[in-house]
């Protein structure tokens, strides 16, 4: 298994080069060849998470490197996703990188064993962490848009148009890419923080116990409401909807691996080594 | 063997007005290949004429008398002196010529490198030639190896991709701030050369409506009839910023006719959809300031006017790309047309023949059991003597009487026929 992750890593990696060097020289076999070895590397993951789960009988996610595996899943099978709803090239180079790092942090950081404890088999504890991740993944991808969509918006408004000019496509489809990335996101993640919450009545007997990851989480959760809210009532778009699509990724990251490290609570033993 | 000869005079090297009295009108040009085709030292002939460019492609076994006559045809065509326009001529040979005719038809030549038309006036003056039976196996083959070549050069390098023109550049802007125009409004505010091409443009890219604001509302009604739009009265304009995507304007006014406070109030109505200003009045019309509201995006003529200049640089460099692709065709085409003198081509027949029965032989030795040396020899003279009868004959067609005509004809022929090009 531990061969398969690293041909996995080695697949993200090559294609992230792919994608690297189709935004220098604008080939397309080069975008199709960073797809391709996305796709198989994204195969090669699904078995490595497959097997794990069937090996310990739970979902992967019960100390940082298979929370990061996971990680790493999600971003791949929400940019997949994408790519086939948008025909969106450039996209891949902000998506190809990001997993070629979270899993090479994943390999990296100490594999900690933990027992099994019942807590761990619940249909809801699973329902959350895919709807969780998932949401997540397409945050993150909802911030790639919005770095892309400032770039070039930037580029258009001072009228030097530089490198990106030319290799990003129009506002109006990044801001679209962006908008339908916060919807899907913040739908998952409205569903994982339901299931969450049940989760916790099931096991603790309480909905809600102000553990900092809950608090952070609702933090989270409300500002990607507040961003929604503004754009459906009073049409925020373009620029302000970017940069908060950034910063509620920052936040949200802050509320996935900050917490568990500076701050105390229940979610700690999955992320912290 | 026939020489290719291009003779012709462009905007490098004929100012406007010799080029005004040389240009041929499409009757001339028939006229003019008509002579050529009666002429005995002229074999196939091709005229084109643009704008920029009279050329003729000539292919013809006595260089110096074609020259000569295709000038004289030229003057008589057009009825001026041979030495009005003689210095202004260029005559390339044979390679020199091949590569003319490839850098012509990819553009390169061109006053704009780059413009698309010139490789379609090209094929239309090809097509001339073709129905007045004047072009010949050579030019024939020339003509579709540059049409090929232009495409090569079009799709491998971006020496067509980026507007050069004001009003091309402020549509492509348009495209990537909306993507596509389906759906969009223009509002145009005043009217002028460059402004009305926008528009233009702008129609051929299925916007949903045209607006004309004009101060007369005459010229603004006639205006809206000719874009298929409707007009408004002037004072309206502020008004209907709240529903158009983007504001082509082009008045006369001394001041500002859009103002910041005003772009504000209505952005708030539109719900922050992205508005695009093409600022083509001198002074301008819209307050720059307005390009510092969030999603809203102004151009004037001289931001208009840098974006083309980058563009233009980025064509020159492409062009070098364009230029590799054109010296390499060229050599391509240059060993074919050598190929076309009999020696060579005999060479190629007796070469072919002899692969072939080699290869025989040795196919149905490797059945028999082995053969001694004698039999070999033997079988060597015969493969000799069988070379020899099979081409006696073509070898004193190509060299001699066979080809009174024209011999470029035979030789392609028999190159095509024993496939020996390939």
């Amino acid at each position: 298994m531990e061969t398969l992750v690293v041909i996995t890593c080695g697949f993200y990696f090559l294609s992230a080069a792919g994608y690297l060097f189709y935004l220098i020289f604008q080939k397309d076999v080069l975008q199709r060849a960073g797809f391709g070895l996305l796709l198989a590397g994204f195969a090669g993951h699904t078995v490595v998470m497959a097997f794990a789960w069937y090996q310990s009988g739970h979902i992967p996610v019960r100390n940082l490197y298979e929370t990061l595996l996971m990680a790493g899943w999600a971003t791949a099978g929400i940019f997949l996703a994408f790519s086939h709803r948008f025909n969106l090239k450039i996209f891949g180079i902000y998506a190809a990188p990001l997993i070629t790092f979270i899993m090479l942090v994943a390999t990296q950081v100490p594999r900690v064993p933990t027992q099994a404890r019942p807590i761990f088999d619940n249909f809801w504890l699973v329902m959350h962490i895919f709807t969780i991740f998932l949401g997540e993944a397409a945050l993150a991808l909802a911030c790639g848009a919005g770095v892309f969509y400032l770039l070039q918006e930037r580029a258009i408004k001072t009228k030097h148009h530089g490198f990106f000019y030319k290799r990003l496509p129009s506002l109006e489809l990044l801001d679209g890419v962006g908008y339908t990335c916060l919807i899907v996101g913040f739908t998952l993640m409205t569903f994982g923080l339901i299931t969450g919450i049940i989760y916790a009545k099931s096991v603790w007997g309480r909905f809600w116990s102000w553990d900092p990851k809950e608090v952070w989480a609702g933090i989270t959760w409300l500002l990607y409401a507040v961003l929604l809210h503004e754009r459906l009532t009073v049409g925020w778009r373009g620029r302000r909807s970017a940069i908060l699509a950034i910063i509620g990724f920052a936040i949200m990251l802050f509320t996935f691996f900050g917490v568990n490290f500076l701050l105390k609570g229940h979610h700690g033993i999955f992320t912290r080594f | 063997m026939q020489h290719i000869i291009l003779i012709g005079l462009s905007h490098k090297t004929a100012p406007v007005e010799l080029r005004e009295c040389i240009a041929l009108t499409s009757e001339e040009t028939i006229d003019t290949l008509a002579d050529f085709r009666s002429h005995p030292d002229v074999r196939e002939s091709i005229v084109f004429s643009t704008c920029n460019r009279v050329e003729i492609l000539i292919a013809s076994q006595n260089s110096a008398n074609a020259i000569q006559t295709a000038k004289t045809f030229l003057a008589h065509s057009k009825r001026i002196p041979v030495e009005r326009f003689e210095d202004a001529l260029y005559i390339h040979h044979d390679e020199a010529a091949i590569r003319h005719i490839f850098r012509v038809a990819s553009s390169l030549d061109s006053m704009m490198v780059g413009e698309p038309q010139i490789l379609g006036q090209i094929k239309d003056a090809y097509l001339v030639a073709t129905q007045q039976k004047t072009s010949g196996p050579l030019l024939n083959r020339l003509l579709h190896r540059a049409f090929s070549v232009a495409k090569r050069v079009r799709t491998e390098t971006g020496i067509g991709d980026h507007a050069v023109s004001i009003s091309y550049a402020a549509i492509e802007l348009g495209r990537k701030i909306f993507g596509s125009f389906m759906g969009k409004k223009v509002l145009l505010i005043g009217a002028g050369e460059m402004a009305e091409l926008a528009v233009e443009h702008l129609m051929g890219q299925h916007v949903e409506e045209i607006i004309v604001a004009n101060r007369t509302f005459e010229r603004g009604l006639a205006l809206a009839k000719r874009f298929n739009g409707h007009a408004i009265h002037f004072d309206e304009c502020i008004a209907h910023l709240r529903s158009v995507d983007i504001i082509i304007s082009s008045t006369g006014a001394a001041g500002f006719v859009i103002s910041r406070d005003q772009v504000k109030r209505s952005l708030r109505e539109r719900r922050n959809r992205p508005l695009f200003f093409i600022d083509i009045a001198v002074p301008r019309d819209i307050d720059p300031k307005v390009n510092r509201l969030s999603n809203t995006y102004v151009y004037d003529i001289d931001d208009l006017q840098h974006v083309v200049k980058e563009n233009i640089k980025d064509r020159r460099q492409e062009a070098v790309k364009g230029e590799r692709i054109i010296e390499e065709a060229t050599v391509k085409f240059k060993h074919w047309h050598e190929s076309l003198k009999v020696v060579p081509t005999i060479v190629a027949l007796r070469e072919k023949i002899e692969t072939i029965i080699d290869a025989e032989i040795e196919h149905t030795l490797s059945s028999l059991n082995g053969i001694s040396t004698e039999e070999r020899q033997a079988l060597e003279r015969m493969k000799t003597a069988l070379v020899k009868k099979v081409l006696h004959h073509p070898t004193i067609f190509l060299k001699k009487d066979g080809c009174r005509e024209d011999r470029t004809v035979y030789l392609d022929i028999t190159r095509k026929l024993f496939g020996l090009d390939k």
